[in-house]
């Protein structure tokens, strides 16, 4: 086994942890793998029998569902309380949440005697009910019932979702459950977003699935309008994607926030031994659904204390960790967002934060780098130890446990008013800690934060300055029962203990700043591993609130790098390298020092400068382990990580490498723990940035040179990858323009030429320096053929397939090298499960079927879209769960875009010019930002006047719900064309209006025209009579159906006619065929908008601001 | 390695044409796969049949879960669960109705009832056509059938707007929905010339010219029945070959308008008492049922025959049948012109379309 042998490096970087794999040349990649740690045990009651992979087996009987706590019964005790910090000097809002049920349809048939239904509805909101009268014995019921008056606050109407229940009576026996809808109304509490929610939703049941559809209308009243934004997190606005909103502009970032929230798992209370799954299933929903509102409220507030006004990159997830409960946690960039319409109005009014920020002579410390890592040690210990500064990063759910713990900032937090100076509420949260030991005036660090991260992965031009590399940390932790739902304390310091390690591996790069930020988890019974990662990168101030990036950053910003390679610039110092890289000048603007090879988790700058196409590139990598429980187990996996870290590292190189590419963008990497093995999974696109210097090809160098066979079969080897190499450049039509070689010069004496790549450490270094089979490069690639495991690995290096032609994949945003979108777009899940059926097996043949797996996936994906072609897909999203022992499943999430592939010929001929274009493609906007930054950001708004009267005209327009269809037949051209479609006259009766969904930010050849709020919806489906309902792929593609449906629906009852940065966060599937059993959870999330086609906002008719009639709507509704 | 579970979902429903065809006709997904492989699609795409069979899989699973919505093609267009471009919802109720003329010839004027369902398999046999397709397209007759067969008002129109069918599949519905509401024979030996087409048009004229709706659209019969009240009228008519008179009249009328217009003259002055009193006493025997059966049987049988084996041309069959439903408005004594043209609009109708070998 070839990977044995290096062992000894990776106890190193176990040990510490910015020691690198000495090969590991032009990429920083640390990997944390700390020590197990348990929580620490409270007395409490035994757990129940482990439920397993294996879906639980239930008796009949029922008994009424009612789990403690959340906000539903909570929420008005918890907001009294005071709780956490934030909620303290909040006033009560009191609102008015209005429900109207008009009608039904296609129920199904509740009595078989008459074959019709007597259906009636339950509207619940918090602890209140309303009933509509019984419609008697019809399937299309004609409630039109009065509007039901939920009197709230407004915390409640962020925490609670609106419960619908449709039910059929049943004069002698309890009425029977038709099924439910569940609607969030926060969309409803931002002024900018919808007005009204109503339109058609699916009733869903966790048995059944959908039955049938209900008509309802939702509107909220919110009283003291006029100070809501100031008073509660009501006006925050919530974007999961990640880039500045198209219809925005950004006046700061303020940077990272953070929450989340923990209880009991429904699933496994004692009660759930009694009642249905029904019920189960259903507390499950309610309780996901009141914590995510709980935890955005909570992030919401920690934003306001910020100033901000918006979370861009929201990412919220679930933590199923079974008897231990259930964690639900969020991350997010917190921004001050500004309308694009409206320039001025919406700064506050006492000090602008941007101004603050200039304000603040960040400049003190001469000596960036002393700066930079000046704090990082002790700022380490006290995360450790659970200190005071740990609490800021969070605000416990509704308890006052934090103000015990750590009075200093909880009082802070109490005392800053929001109408005190600005500085007062900034002070609170920040790193008091930081203050005690560097001394420092308060004023200098006021606006520090502490983890200087961005989940955004798309950058307004110019904000991003330098990137370092990717830095991530994984730790591996022993789940333990939650005891007390109020203090999620220990999930709180695993999470800061990550964070901490990748700010100090940012550090070590020279940055100042993490971006495209992420952080995962993958839990298989009691062991959990925790991942985070991001790219280093050093900022540009102008945008930022915070001081993080002082002095290096100072210095830095005069050189006023160039805007196409800018980014590629080492951050770092080259006489203090973190790790060994090899340098050159840019073989851009020849000025500055950049790496051979870059690697982020970011998508490509828009003003990258990119030769020919991109592609995706995949490392698949199986890890057997032996089962072990316990302490024993969480070791095992916290040895086999850094092996996997390295080899998948290993394995992308050498793909990015034989395309002849120099660049990762989008990269994420995925280890799942499983019983008995590990999987990991990293996903990237790779690009030739034409600041980077020509990757060398590979060289495969054998052990044994005496055998003149094996030689053959080396040459052979060889032959065949240079030959892959020479087709993928044509393939990706990567032709770089040659340059002269004295220009680029080589400015650092480097004793060896030749980055290595070495499978074994035995190896010594000149015995591969002899062999000099380079082919003219100088940069070549080694790659030595030691075993029979190293052939393997070269062979299955070979065995990625290229897509079938007219095909391009990619899992960023944008393809790099195509700009001519057309407007035909198709979103996909897939989902596979497959057995490794090896009796005996070993990471060869587990590696070959987890590759074959993949392999064959994309290559049906290609089949199914092959009338699209050409096309491009893009962001292709795959997650990978080990349900059980031997079963693998993989989700793919991607979208296929058509594009015209003549104009892209005609672009591909000259390479810089395209890529300039295809920057400017969806982005246009942002290119029309200046280049050079210029100090004001309120004077570097691009807009020209009469796109700004056009935008603001379409996106202010309070649509009344009445007249939305038809605006909305109107926006798009597709409703339009199959209206005017002659030959299907029966179908223009059609009333379900089109709801497009993507992956990506933008939607190809349209203008987004409002953001109406973000759709997160997590969904229980289960089924006792799996064989009936198709097995377990009909089961699944029935329910991912209902679930695209009713976000579908959610979206144009809000208006909408989109959903874009859509993401499928969970899809989590057991079944136990023996019972005919099957269980999935899905989770969703995305942003609902509203979008016109290019074409038709330029004859769209400026319509007059809806400011006016918006308001006097809305005072209506409070008379009524 | 072998997939359990494999799904793919689409936002908008990937409908493939193709293999909508084979599900249709009934084919296995394995079936499918195999006919998908003749038709060389490996070659084109350069796939693997590992991807075209989960390819195949999940197209058959989507038209299950359609299938139940197909049944009520309104249902398709408001439903949420698939989102599917207009002009695809037309396609795919428009494929799921159309049916094999073979098979819509076989079944019709039968009983669509359980024990029918039973022969299927003689039927398929017989047609060709698969037999769960067979299955399929006599579910479609049949629920077509239960659907339209108490409403009021033209029977296609009927159709037209509950199973959004184009206009002319929706006719030939509609001629299916009368056949089996009348139960005409259409099964016997000498009938086996004539083809769903021609019984198709035979039921619009009928219809069109007989039926309550073509008259006052507001009639509370269904337009598959016949009117009651019309059927007994036709009685009236009988006067023509029982009163010696006029049938000499008509008789001499008819003939001497025909003199040398038609080749078989002689034939014809031969011959008009016996087809008068056929053509007059089909429409006295429809009150009842039984002899409503024998419509068709007593057309060919005392109508067309005769003519054809006094080898009387298409062309001749008109002139005689404009002259013959024209003649008695000039009749003495004959108070039932309308009636009677309007009775014999249908019948001509009916003659010329089956008048061929």
């Amino acid at each position: 086994m070839g990977t044995m042998r290096t062992v000894p490096d990776f106890s190193v970087v176990r040990s510490g942890h910015e020691v690198q794999i000495p090969e590991q040349v032009s990429v920083p990649w640390q990997g944390l793998h700390r020590a197990v740690s348990r929580a620490p045990t409270i007395p409490g009651p035994a757990p129940a029998g482990r439920g397993g992979a294996a879906p639980r087996m239930r008796s009949g009987a029922a008994a009424a569902p009612r789990h403690r706590r959340g906000g539903a019964a909570a929420a008005a005790p918890a907001g009294a309380a005071g709780g956490g910090g934030g909620r303290r000097g909040r006033k009560k809002m009191p609102g008015k949440l209005k429900v109207k049920i008009v009608a039904g349809r296609h129920l199904p048939v509740m009595d078989r005697a008459s074959d019709l239904t007597d259906a009636f509805v339950e509207v619940k909101f918090g602890n209140t009910t309303f009933k509509t009268d019984v419609y008697p014995k019809s399937l299309n019921p004609q409630w039109n019932s009065e509007w039901f008056k939920f009197e709230v606050d407004d915390e409640e109407l962020q925490d609670e979702p609106l419960q619908i229940t449709v039910l059929d009576h049943d004069t002698y026996s309890a009425n029977d459950a038709i099924g439910k809808v569940y609607i969030d109304i926060d969309p409803l509490l931002y002024s900018e977003a919808a007005t009204v929610i109503s339109g058609w939703f699916p009733i869903y049941d966790t048995i059944h699935g959908i039955r049938g559809e209900i008509n309802v209308v939702v509107k909220v009243d919110l009283f003291n309008d006029l100070n809501r934004f100031r008073q509660s997190s009501c006006g925050v606005k919530f974007f999961c994607t990640t880039s500045i909103p198209k219809c925005y502009r950004a006046v700061v970032i303020h940077g990272f926030v953070e929450e989340l929230v923990v209880n009991e798992d429904p699933e496994y209370q004692w009660i759930d031994r009694i009642r249905t799954p029904r019920a189960s299933n259903e507390a499950r929903q309610r309780l996901i659904s009141l914590m995510s509102g709980e935890l955005q409220r909570k992030i919401g507030l920690k934003v306001l204390e910020m100033r901000g006004n918006a979370v861009v990159g929201y990412l919220q997830c679930f933590d199923l960790e079974g008897e231990s409960g259930l964690v639900v946690r969020a991350i997010g960039t917190a921004c001050t967002l500004d309308k694009l319409s409206n320039t001025s109005a919406f700064l506050p009014a006492c000090n602008s934060p941007s101004k603050e920020m200039k304000e603040i002579p960040f400049n003190e410390d001469p000596n960036p780098n002393t700066y930079s890592s000046g704090p990082s040690t002790p700022l380490k210990n006290q995360t450790y130890s659970f200190s005071p500064s740990k609490s800021y990063s969070r605000q416990s759910s509704s308890s006052d446990t934090d103000l015990s713990l750590t009075p200093k900032t909880g009082m802070g937090s109490g005392s800053a008013g929001k109408e005190g100076g600005p500085f007062k509420t900034l002070l609170r949260q920040q790193t008091q800690s930081a203050l005690e030991q560097r001394g420092g005036s308060p004023r200098r660090f006021c606006t520090r934060r502490e983890f200087p991260f961005f989940t955004l992965t798309t950058f307004p031009p110019g904000f991003l300055l330098h990137v370092g590399g990717v830095v991530s940390a994984r730790s591996v932790k022993l789940l333990d029962r939650i005891h007390n739902p109020d203090e999620p304390e220990t999930r709180d310091a695993w999470w800061a203990e990550i964070r901490q390690e990748i700010k100090s591996h940012a550090k070590a790069l020279g940055c100042h700043a993490v971006v495209g930020y992420s952080e995962s988890t993958s839990i298989c019974e009691e062991v959990c591993i925790l991942s985070a990662s991001g790219t280093a990168a050093v900022l540009n101030p102008r945008f930022l609130q915070d001081g993080t990036m002082e002095g290096c950053l100072e210095q830095r910003i005069e050189e006023a790098s160039p805007p196409g390679c800018g980014f590629c610039h080492i951050p770092y110092d080259e006489l203090n390298m973190p790790f060994p890289a090899h340098l050159t000048y840019c073989y851009n603007c020849r000025k500055q020092k950049v790496p051979d090879v870059l690697f982020t988790t970011i998508d490509l700058p828009v003003e990258a400068i990119v030769v020919g196409k991109g592609c995706l590139i995949q490392a698949r990598l199986c890890r057997l382990k032996k089962k072990a429980q316990a302490e024993a187990n969480a070791t095992s996996i916290s040895n086999l990580l850094p092996f996997m870290e390295y080899e998948v590292h290993t394995q992308l190189m050498n793909k990015l490498k034989l395309r002849g590419m120099n660049a990762l963008f989008g990269l994420r990497i995925q280890i799942t723990v499983g019983e008995n093995m590990l999987m990991g999974l990293a996903s990237a696109t790779g690009v030739y940035l034409a600041a980077l210097p020509t990757p060398g090809g590979i060289q495969i160098a054998g052990k044994t040179p005496n055998d003149g066979t094996y030689e053959q079969h080396i040459s052979h080897m060889q032959k065949k990858i240079n030959d892959t190499i020479a087709k993928n450049k044509e393939l990706y039509e990567i032709n770089p323009p040659e340059l002269p070689e004295e220009i680029i010069g080589s400015p650092i004496p480097e004793p060896r030429q030749r980055s290595r790549l070495l499978r074994s450490q035995s190896e010594s270094s000149d015995e591969v320096t002899e062999l000099d089979l380079s082919h003219g490069k100088k940069d070549a690639f080694v790659l030595e053929i030691d075993d029979t495991d190293a052939m393997e690995d070269v062979h299955s290096l070979l065995t990625d397939v290229p897509p079938p032609s007219g095909f391009y994949s990619c899992n960023t945003e944008i393809m790099p090298g195509i700009n001519n979108w057309t407007p035909e777009i198709q979103m996909f899940t897939a989902v596979r499960v497959s057995r490794l059926s090896n009796i005996n097996p070993t990471n060869q043949t587990l590696n070959k079927n987890f590759n074959d797996l993949c392999e064959n996936l994309l290559k049906s994906l290609y089949f199914k879209l092959r009338s699209m072609v050409p096309c491009c897909l893009c962001h292709v999203n795959f997650t990978v769960a080990l349900p059980e022992d031997e079963l693998v499943q993989i989700a793919v999430t991607a979208v296929a875009i058509t594009y015209d592939k003549n104009q892209a010929l005609q672009a591909n001929k000259a390479p810089t010019e395209k890529s300039q274009q295809r920057a400017s493609t969806d982005n246009e906007e942002q290119l029309q930002f200046p280049l050079e930054l210029c100090s004001d950001p309120l004077s570097s708004q691009p807009f020209s006047p009469a796109k700004e009267v056009l935008e603001g005209a379409s996106s202010h327009t309070g649509i009344p719900a009445a007249q939305r269809a038809t605006s909305l037949e109107k926006a798009s051209p597709l409703a339009e064309g199959y209206l005017r479609h002659r030959s299907v006259p029966s179908c223009t009766n059609s009333t379900v209006s089109v709801v497009k969904m993507t992956p990506l930010s933008f939607l190809p050849g349209a203008k987004i025209t409002k953001y109406l709020g973000i759709i997160n919806m997590f969904f229980i489906r289960e089924t006792t009579s799996l064989r009936e309902e198709g097995g377990v792929s009909g089961f699944l593609h029935a329910f991912i159906a209902e679930v695209f449906a009713m976000v579908r629906a959610h979206v144009a009852a809000l208006g909408g006619n989109a959903v874009v940065s859509y993401i499928m966060k969970q899809c989590v599937f057991m079944e136990n065929p023996n019972k005919n059993q099957a269980q999935c959870l899905i989770n969703v999330s995305g942003d609902a908008v509203i979008f016109v086609r290019e074409s038709e906002l330029e004859m769209l008719p400026v319509q007059p601001s809806a400011a006016a009639p918006q308001h006097t709507s809305s005072a209506g509704d409070v008379t009524t | 390695m072998s997939s359990d579970l494999d799904v793919f979902v689409g936002n908008t429903t990937l409908i493939d044409e193709e293999v909508y065809r084979l599900w249709l006709d009934g084919h296995s997904v394995a079936e499918a796969v195999a006919r998908r492989l003749r038709g060389g699609v490996l070659e084109r795409e350069g796939t693997s049949v590992a991807v075209l069979q989960s390819d195949t899989r999940d197209h058959y699973r989507t038209f299950q879960m359609l299938e139940r919505l197909l049944h009520a093609p309104p249902r398709l267009l408001q439903q949420l669960l698939f989102q599917i471009p207009p002009e695809r919802q037309a396609l795919l109720i428009q494929r799921y109705y159309a049916f094999d003329e073979a098979l819509a010839r076989e079944l019709l004027g039968k009983k669509l009832s359980k024990g029918t369902k039973k022969e299927l398999d003689e039927v398929s046999a017989r047609t060709g056509v698969g037999i769960r397709s067979c299955r399929r397209q006599f579910d479609n007759f049949k629920r077509v059938f239960k659907a339209v067969e108490e409403l009021r008002g033209p029977l296609a129109e009927n159709i037209q707007q509950l199973f959004l069918l184009p206009p002319a599949l929706a006719r030939d519905y509609a001629a299916i929905v009368f056949f089996a509401n009348s139960r005409f024979e259409t099964g016997k030996r000498r009938l086996q010339f004539l083809s769903f087409a021609d019984f198709a048009a035979c039921a619009q004229s009928l219809m069109g010219h007989w039926s309550q709706g073509a008259l006052a659209p507001e009639a509370a019969e269904p337009d598959g029945d016949l009117p009651k009240s019309f059927l007994q009228d036709l009685k009236e008519l009988k006067v023509l070959v029982a009163d010696k008179d006029l049938l000499d009249q008509h008789k001499s009328l008819v003939c001497s308008a025909l003199r040398g217009k038609i080749s078989v003259h002689n034939e014809l002055e031969a011959n008009f008492k016996a087809l008068s009193r056929a053509l007059v006493n089909v429409g006295g025997k429809l009150t009842h049922a039984r002899d409503v059966r024998d419509f068709f049987v007593d057309l060919v049988e005392k109508v067309i025959e005769p003519c054809r084996s006094d080898k009387w041309s298409p062309g001749d069959l008109r002139l005689f049948l404009t002259h013959y439903t024209a003649a008695p408005r000039n009749l003495p004594g004959f108070r039932h012109q309308a009636l009677w043209e309007r009775y014999m609009a249908a019948i001509s109708a009916c003659l010329l379309r089956m008048y061929h070998d």
